[in-house]
């Protein structure tokens, strides 16, 4: 049984590129934020600096933190909100009486999401080196682990936000946006988890981001070694995505059994 | 035994005992039908009375209580990209993509239904609605009528054996509705379509369905032709039955076999 037909993710991949590409909005949410939080990130981590220089790192974690953030969140939003412009569209019946698989639906929304990461990390990252002669290459080869671990849990979190949006409807669409903020806390994406009070740190631990961005820096503080990291990332990550895809599954389930789908695609 | 055989296969859908409840809500209370090959049948009722959520059962929407339903003999929900591979859906109340191109949209939805030489199949749909001047516009731009028959393009995009279309004419002026109707009627014998419809105009179930479906309080009241279904209620319109049953107004029910 084919569950994944690459012309049907096609198809629902040119009708995002159409919906992205025809609306100056949804351009400027995917590539004017991530650009102002750099821009704007970067001018305080200088600031610091001249403040006190003792950690000369301090700008590469910061700006390195931004450009991974903005993985996640993408990566998510590539989901969450990709469904979301269906439902706005009132398109959402049409696509779900075509014959495509949810695997398609979300394969599609995968795709959409990588494509975005790719042009919008690639502007960050031009702009980091041109404006704080941040060199993002300087992570090397763990950038593609690090990059994968941040994908994957974005893709979970994403997967996540749309299935508390099947279960508590239109009233829960603001989660496409908050659910990576509520995250950040725990993730130590711009301090390390020491940082963090006691009690709060085991929470911090069972959240893969936080190894990606404690990786990042162990890589820019000149470790070599950040295999343990990319490990335990990993191994979450793969947990999360099988419960979270189970999770998505159930709540869609009983979407229909409540009229609750029905409710929301017409 | 043939003759069993052939009946089976003939049979496109299938609804066994449906029941379908919201807590103590009852919105379909038991009802059993059977569609046929190339018949067309139309699904009566008052706001409330249950077609909306048996057509969301029927697109696999909303999950029945309890009973069955098979469509070409499959369970929509088990099989439902097999069985959405054969059917096809247009509501008068659902868009496609407002900021897409009308061939944009189509081009889409043929990807997605998996049609072969898409250009020539969209050409040709858009032709036959007289709409093939609207291709390069914005959809959201569109008006109703327009609209709707752009949605009965991709409606007939994969050359549907079964197709539920949810009151295609609401919203258009009368002379747009009459070629509507006549269109659906034209492409519906050529093709020998089976179609589910629902409408509250009563003149385009009578022109159009060969069998009435009559819903109340999600059961089943009346089936039937629309000649049979005059003729046991005393009324002289398909729009003074609906009234009649809408206002509790019928003291008997004409169920199938009834009539014959």
């Amino acid at each position: 049984m084919i569950l994944v037909r690459p012309d049907r993710v096609m198809g629902l991949c040119n009708r995002y590129f159409y919906i992205y590409t025809r609306s100056g909005f949804r351009l400027l949410d995917v590539i004017f934020w991530p650009v102002m939080d750099l821009v704007v990130w970067g001018l305080i981590a200088k600031y610091f600096m001249r403040l006190n220089s003792d950690n000369p790192t301090a700008v590469s974690f910061l700006l390195g933190a931004i450009i991974f953030f903005n993985i996640l969140n993408r990566a998510q939003q590539s989901i969450s909100v990709s469904f979301l412009e269906d439902l706005w569209s009132r398109n959402l019946l049409n696509a779900f009486v075509a014959p495509i698989t949810v695997a398609e639906f979300v394969a599609s929304t995968f795709v959409v999401g990588l494509t975005q990461i790719f042009a919008v990390s690639l502007i960050m990252s031009v702009l980091a080196f041109c404006l704080y002669t941040f060199n993002i290459l300087a992570i090397s080869f763990a950038l593609i682990p690090l990059f994968l671990n941040l994908l994957f849990m974005g893709w979970s979190v994403g997967m996540f936000t749309t299935a508390l949006i099947f279960r508590f409807g239109h009233q829960a669409e603001a989660l496409a946006w908050a659910v990576p903020f509520l995250i950040q806390p725990v993730s130590a994406v711009f301090y390390p988890v020491s940082v963090l009070p006691d009690w709060l740190q085991p929470v911090a631990y069972m959240v893969p981001a936080t190894y990606v961005f404690e990786g990042m820096r162990a890589v820019l503080s000149g470790n070599v070694e950040i295999a343990s990291y990319l490990l335990k990332a990993a191994g979450l990550n793969i947990f999360y995505f099988i419960a979270i895809s189970i999770f998505f599954g159930a709540m869609l389930n009983s979407a229909r059994e409540r009229g609750a789908l029905a409710k929301l695609v017409l | 035994m043939a003759a069993d055989i052939e009946s089976e296969v003939e049979t496109i859908v299938s609804v066994e005992k449906l029941h379908k409840s919201f807590g103590k809500a009852v919105a379909i209370d038991e009802i059993s039908f059977q569609i046929k090959r190339g018949e067309v049948v139309g699904l009566l009722g008052a706001n409330g009375a249950g077609k909306s959520t048996t057509i969301q059962i029927l697109l696999g929407l909303i999950a029945q209580t309890s009973g069955k339903v098979s469509i070409f003999g499959m369970d929509p929900w088990k099989k439902r990209v097999a069985v959405l591979q054969r059917c096809n859906f247009s509501s008068a109340y659902v868009a496609l993509p407002y900021n897409l191109k009308v061939i944009e949209n189509l081009d889409v939805f043929a990807q997605l239904y998996g049609v072969s030489n898409r250009k020539k199949k969209i050409e040709e749909l858009l032709q036959l609605f007289e709409v093939d001047h609207l291709a390069q516009k914005m959809t959201g731009g569109l008006s109703s009528g327009e609209s709707t028959r752009v949605n009965l393009c991709k409606a007939l995009l994969n050359d549907p054996e079964f197709l539920l279309l949810d009151e295609p004419t609401a919203s258009l002026d009368p002379d747009i509705a009459d070629k509507v109707r006549k269109l659906l009627a034209q492409v519906q014998a050529e093709r020998h379509m089976t179609v589910l419809y629902t409408s509250h105009n009563m003149r385009d179930v009578q022109e159009l369905c060969q069998r009435v479906l009559f819903l109340h309080q999600g059961k089943i009241i009346a089936e039937g032709s629309s000649e049979a279904i005059l003729s046991h209620f005393g009324q002289e319109t398909l729009e003074e039955v609906f009234i009649a049953i809408a206002r509790n107004q019928v003291t008997t029910s004409l169920l199938s076999g009834e009539h014959n």
